[in-house]
């Protein structure tokens, strides 16, 4: 089995309202000078076909027209 | 006429639906998500809920019951499907109508009586054009959702407009989520499949303060053939 890690987030040029909200609550918390904040989530998987991880995240992990996808593979 | 009306495992406005759909004529009956068969019936209702709680994405994984399996083959076939609400994003995810619903602009949930416009004059074959002929007044529905952001890359946009698709906007001003270019219901491209995301089975009773939401049933039931 290999262990894998897949990273989604929201496309560029998509209004993540998450991220502007972690973004604005940060200066008040004293953390100037953070900024672009994106929210996605991170699934983490073992997988006996790693090859198959991309189709797979294509069918269900991601939804492509929304967000993008990164595979990580140990 | 027969209704189906699904129901996912944390469906929680397939009662309602229902009874709008028998309040439009006909009978209605559940449909459990494990069916996969939809013999003898005429026009289906996706209806709004957590469907499997909406782990991952909302309707990411209602789209794959064996239910809707039976579901995107009675679209090919032509038969009218309306999906409201959750019914809309598992209709979206499900790759049946165009777009993505994403979280409300502002971050919170919205539970509110909007106006709804019906576009007219487009090639819809249903709540487009029915709709629309009947009046040219917005209709007077509920919307109760956190993620409704109707969503789609401005090609895409273009092309759902210029093709007749948008069936419905919130009323000037009155967007509760952020929705592209006020869009609040669209059809697919052959017009029998219907997304909405106001709840038009919670307006079909006069006690609730409308009963504007009985006209998207009728439509529903014209459209059949």
């Amino acid at each position: 089995m290999a262990k894998a890690r897949v990273l989604i987030r929201p496309k560029e040029g998509i209004l993540d309202p998450q991220g502007k909200a972690v973004e604005r609550a940060l200066p008040a918390l004293g953390f100037e000078g953070v900024e672009h904040v994106r929210v996605g989530r991170m699934v983490e998987l073992e997988a006996e076909d790693p090859e198959r991880l991309g189709e797979l995240c294509e069918k269900l992990l991601a939804n492509p027209l929304i967000e993008d996808y990164e595979i990580q593979t140990f | 006429m027969m209704w189906a009306v699904l129901q996912f495992p944390g469906s929680c406005d397939e009662r309602d639906a229902l009874h709008a759909c028998s309040l439009a004529g006909g009978e209605a009956r559940l449909v459990w998500h494990e069916e996969r068969d939809l013999g003898g019936i005429d026009a289906v209702v996706v209806p709004g809920g957590f469907s499997y709680g909406d782990y991952l994405r909302t309707g990411a994984i209602a789209r794959f019951s064996p239910a809707m399996e039976a579901v995107a083959e009675f679209a090919a076939a032509g038969g009218p499907v309306l999906g409201i609400c959750n019914g809309f994003q598992v209709l979206c995810e499900a790759g049946l109508l165009p777009g993505a619903l994403l979280l409300n602009e502002d971050l919170r949930f919205h539970c509110r009586q909007v106006d709804l416009v019906p576009e007219n004059g487009s090639s819809g074959r249903f709540a487009t054009e029915s709709v629309g002929q009947t009046t040219t007044r917005a209709l007077s529905i509920p919307v109760k959702h956190g993620e409704g952001r109707f969503w789609a890359p401005p090609e895409m946009l273009d092309e759902i407009e210029a093709n007749g698709q948008v069936a419905y906007r919130y009323a000037p001003g009155q967007n509760p989520n952020g929705s592209a270019r006020d869009i609040a219901g669209v059809t697919n491209e052959r017009g029998n499949v219907l997304g909405l995301m106001p709840h038009p089975e919670h307006a079909v009773d006069p006690l609730t303060g409308s009963t504007d939401g009985l006209r998207v049933f009728e439509a529903l039931a014209g459209s059949r053939a």
